[in-house]
């Protein structure tokens, strides 16, 4: 499956902006852009949350978004794997491409997208009447998936979510079970189960204690070498330590805004927007 | 260097700022995307009509059978075709789904239009001011009436709510002021008593009432079975309204220094008061239109009886009873004037306490 | 000189282990009003159960010379004639044909009404869009404050003479299966018909339990698996159903508990034979509740006990029905 991934993205290599990243993006194996956010804004009724956000996610690293609360980071990532739609005041403008198509475009299988684009929620939320084999295959049970080697794919995404080995010998037991930090592991592995190009985690670490986000961290830094992960966090040394990119929101009341999106390193070592270095820095938010 | 986060879209790439663009909701379906759906529905229509037409299946009754069946698959056909089968499997469950729901409606409907169907044609003035005293059971409807059962009727359901209020109220409070150790068990008895059966507490009553104090048929004999039907209702829809006070604010009376029956009686019943009035009517909308207590215990009459404490009385149901019970045509024609009666006063005390219910503090 | 001091200094080093106190009582001494207050509220909420005793006292007394001298008979026989003196027969009360019948017409009802409960309230829940949604609730709550005696003249005057076609036809279909057969053409006042009845009747209740149940699904766990590519009805096999099973069976033992004990709509629209007959199509059916009233305005005072004790029987059974729905729906309310 990676195979194949990466000769679609080899393929959009072509694309001019992508070849630039690639070139441009150090220690990172860049294969193109995954996902991309077209002057997207949102809105809750006649709120304006969101305005005018365009930002690229590179295949094969990490995107940071910080932001102080409220700035409309969760609105944003829900906006790109269509989770926004649930809430029945919401609303939007804008794109967000998929390989280069419009995930909102007419006719378009929101099923399809949300499995294309897996999502890791704050709180972590194990089905608890499934086991933790039941868990991570749900997704192809959810999406009437067939395959033939439920095992070693159950294996695969354990192993790559990093819980392999301590649940290995338990795989029957309820996901209630497991203590904060691996459940949200196995919420990890269960996204992984379908597939995802893009993987979407937000504050995926902010429920845990430091030992498990250390875990957590290892898993996404080792996930991102097969796919796109855009990861909100409030945490400035876990976005330093897990990100290639960052991107800064901010609200001054108004509609969130992306004020800086850069490598990563630029943004903590030399932001060109004042308000970015006081975040940064901790002298406000 | 500034190359590096000019390739980032800080300055995007499509040149706006100039306006911000009109919220949408792209996920909302277009006419385009429903003309499949609606053409789908116009197919099923046909093709039922058509089936319907050339095979046994016969009435409005083979139609809706039909209709099920080919909108079902005509549904998944066209999910699966331009989805795959999750969608068609999806598109099945959301077709069953909207037909139970509908189904669900069809009885209600009927229920209505047939209650004014048949009830409003023997509603007159008349009737609102003349009993069945002097009228032969077989006279036209234009002659007698049924004031004797409304009066009855308010009799019974004002000295059933009479007795209720109190325990209903004080059960409520009981299980959320004074919480007390029993509090669990009450509250599983009360659900557990909201579901006797109406006749059961009609033989209860006359159990007491008649065999062992020796009594006869009345008035007050009827409200009583009625208040034990009326009480679980009153009690827990009270407790569910109490429960909505904010503890702050019982706090804050007995913090001021009062002592709990003051803070309860200056605060948090008149901050419930709407709700539990609302509460109350509830349980009236509950008991008005019981028929099987009230045919053990009131006797039935054809007359008015102004005292509560002697004498045989009617009630609305009983009247419908009594007069579906004889058989005829007037008596069923009156029988459906009194349903429309009684609907009409259950429908009056259902409205109130929704009006209240929603009106909130 | 030398050794007070040290004797003082010495003192705090030796391991004088810190006494932990015992937790202070702290008693609270209400005053007058407020204990006047409490006893008042505690009597008033104990009423309910002095009246539930009550009623199972009074019934049981009242009925207990006929479980003397009927026995188990009472409710495994079907016969229930009263003394008469000058027929010269002897009394004999048993309530089987009853007690089965009632199940009978409680299942029908179940059958029809808990599926189409069940997806009112999947579709107020998931699928009615916001305008529906109102509308029909109150739709609901009016089907609920309905009285007993309009569904029984409906069933009898609106219902029954539809239902005597659809038995028809599906008889004439199906009827080599044991429970469509049909001796001869009586199709009117049949289980079916009361079954039909009673579906209608129990439908407010489980719609409202079950829609009380969905709206507390964990608004994470659904939103987990719509991220994870579920449609609406995958998603509601996976999260609502697992979640909400237990109070929705809690919801139907409610509505049966409630089927069980309908009186007068049944009454209305079914005819009591004494005898136990597998056919629901036919003019022949039993209800302990209908029972009650049927017999209770020509009762001699010896059958008049028997009734009570008929109606003992009811209670119990509804009350355990009652108990048990509870149970099943407050524990479902309480999971994680
Ligand atoms: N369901 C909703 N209805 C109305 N407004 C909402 C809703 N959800 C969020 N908002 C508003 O949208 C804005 C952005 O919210 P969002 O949750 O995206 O912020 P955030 O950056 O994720 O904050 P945090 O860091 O605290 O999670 C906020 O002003 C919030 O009040
Ligand atoms: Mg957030």
């Amino acid at each position: 499956m990676n195979n194949e991934r990466e000769n679609e993205m080899s393929e959009t290599k072509t694309n001019s902006l992508a070849s630039i990243a690639a070139a441009r993006t150090p220690g990172t194996t860049a294969m193109g852009v995954g996902l991309e956010a077209r002057s997207v804004h949102a809105w809750f009724g006649q709120k304006h949350v969101l305005s005018d956000i365009s930002l690229d996610f590179y295949a094969g690293t990490v995107t940071a978004l910080i932001g102080p609360s409220g700035c409309g980071k969760s609105t944003f990532i829900r906006i790109l794997n269509r989770m926004h739609e649930f809430i029945p005041s919401a609303a939007m403008a804008g794109e967000v491409l998929l390989d280069g198509k419009d995930v909102y475009r007419a006719g378009v299988d929101v099923t399809k997208i949300r499995l294309g684009i897996g999502m890791v929620f704050q709180k972590p939320n194990p089905f608890p009447s499934m086991t933790i084999k039941e868990n991570v295959l749900s997704g192809l049970k959810l999406a009437q998936i067939k395959i033939n080697n439920a095992d070693e794919l159950l294996e695969d995404c354990l192993v790559r979510a990093g819980l392999w080995s301590e649940v290995k010998d338990r795989l029957d037991q309820y996901g209630g079970t497991l203590s904060g930090g691996q459940q949200q592991r196995l919420c990890i592995a269960r996204s992984l189960a379908v597939k995802p190009q893009v993987l979407l985690m937000d504050e995926p670490c902010s429920a845990l204690d430091p030992g498990s986000t250390l875990r957590i961290e290892e898993t996404i830094r080792d996930l991102s070498k097969t796919m796109t992960i855009v990861i909100v966090t409030h945490n400035m040394q876990q976005a330093a330590r897990v990100s290639d990119y960052t991107g800064f929101f901010l609200s001054d009341g108004g509609p969130g805004e992306l004020v800086e999106a850069a490598p990563t390193s630029h943004i903590f070592s030399n932001p060109k927007d004042k308000r970015t270095e006081d975040y940064v820095t901790g002298r406000f938010g | 260097m500034s190359t590096l986060t000019d390739n980032m879209p800080k300055e995007p790439l499509v040149p706006n700022k100039l306006s911000t663009p009109k919220p949408i909701k792209p996920w909302k379906a277009t006419p385009k995307q429903l003309l499949p759906d609606f053409l789908g529905a116009i197919v099923a229509v046909v093709t039922s009509l058509v089936v319907v037409a050339f095979s046994p299946m016969a009435g409005i009754l083979g139609f809706i059978l039909t209709f099920i069946v080919i909108s079902i698959i005509t549904a998944a056909s066209i999910s699966g075709i331009r989805q795959d089968r999750k969608a068609a499997a999806n598109s099945v469950s959301t077709m069953v789904i909207y037909f139970l729901a509908a189904f669900v409606l069809l009885p209600v409907v009927s229920i209505i239009f047939e209650i004014i169907r048949k009830g409003a044609p023997g509603l007159s003035f008349g009737i609102f001011f003349d009993d069945m005293s002097v009228t032969a059971s077989d006279a036209p409807l234009s002659e007698g009436g049924l004031l004797h059962a409304l009066v009855g009727s308010l009799y019974v359901v004002v000295l059933a709510t009479i007795v209720s209020i109190p325990i209903g109220i004080l059960t409520a409070l009981y299980l959320t002021e004074v919480k007390g150790r029993a509090a669990g068990t009450v509250r599983f008895f009360v659900q557990a008593m909201s579901g006797v059966p109406s006749i059961v507490a009609g033989l209860f009553i006359y159990a007491v009432w008649m065999i062992s104090l020796g009594g006869t048929y009345t008035t007050a004999a009827g409200s009583l079975a009625l208040a034990i039907l009326m009480i679980p209702t009153v009690a827990r829809t009270a407790e569910e309204v109490l429960k909505l006070i904010p503890t702050d604010l019982r706090e804050a009376g007995l913090a001021l220094g009062a002592t709990q029956w003051k803070t309860v009686a200056l605060v948090v019943i008149p901050a419930a008061r709407s709700g539990l009035i609302t509460a109350v009517i509830l349980g009236t909308a509950r008991v008005a239109g019981e028929t099987a207590p009230l045919l053990l215990t009131i006797g039935g009459n054809d007359a008015m009886n102004w005292n509560p404490l002697s004498g045989n009385n009617s009630a609305l149901p009983f009247y419908v009873w009594k007069n579906f019970g004889l058989g005829t045509e007037t008596g069923a024609d009156r029988a459906w004037t009194g349903i429309f009666v009684l609907m009409v006063v259950v429908m009056i005390f259902f409205s109130i306490a929704r009006v209240l219910g929603n009106k909130k503090g | 000189m030398h050794d007070q001091p040290v004797s003082i200094l010495e003192n705090p080093v030796n391991p004088v282990p810190t006494k932990v106190p015992e937790p202070r009582e702290i008693t609270t001494e209400p005053r007058l009003s407020d204990r006047v207050f409490r006893t008042v509220v505690s009597s008033g909420g104990f009423i309910s159960l002095v009246v539930l005793g009550l009623i199972s006292l009074f019934l049981l007394y009242e009925g207990l010379n006929i479980f003397r001298s009927e026995g188990l008979s009472f409710i495994t026989s079907f016969e229930w004639v009263a003394e008469s003196i000058e027929n010269g027969t002897e009394a004999s009360y048993g309530i089987g044909a009853m007690l089965y019948g009632t199940l009978v017409i409680g299942f029908i009802g179940l059958f029809f009404g808990f599926p189409l409960a069940l997806g009112a309230a999947l579709f107020l829940s998931y699928y009615a869009p916001e305008w529906l949604k109102k509308p029909m609730v109150l739709v609901i709550d009016i089907m609920a404050a309905i009285p007993s005696i309009v569904f029984g003249l409906w069933g009898y005057f609106v219902l029954m003479p539809q239902a005597e076609e659809w038995a028809r036809l599906i008889n004439k279909y199906l009827g080599f299966i044991p429970i469509f057969s049909m001796p001869g053409d009586f199709y009117t006042r049949s289980p079916f018909i009361a079954g039909l009845v009673l579906a209608v009747m129990i439908i407010p209740i489980i719609t409202s339990i079950s829609r009380e149940v969905f709206a507390q699904t964990p608004l994470d766990r659904i939103q987990a698996a719509y991220a994870l590519g579920a449609t609406r009805w995958s998603m509601i096999r996976a999260v609502v159903i697992p979640y909400g099973k237990g109070g929705v069976i809690g919801g139907a033992m409610l509505g049966l508990g409630r089927a069980i004990g309908e009186t007068v709509a049944v009454y209305t629209v079914l005819n009591l034979v004494y005898d136990i007959r597998p056919e629901i199509f036919l003019s022949a059916g039993g209800s302990v509740a209908s029972l009650i009233v049927n017999k209770f305005g020509e009762a001699t005072p010896p059958e008049l006990k028997a009734l009570m004790a008929a109606g003992f029987v009811l209670f119990i059974v509804t009350l355990a029905v009652n108990f048990l729905a509870n149970a099943i729906i407050n524990r479902t309310a309480r999971q994680g």
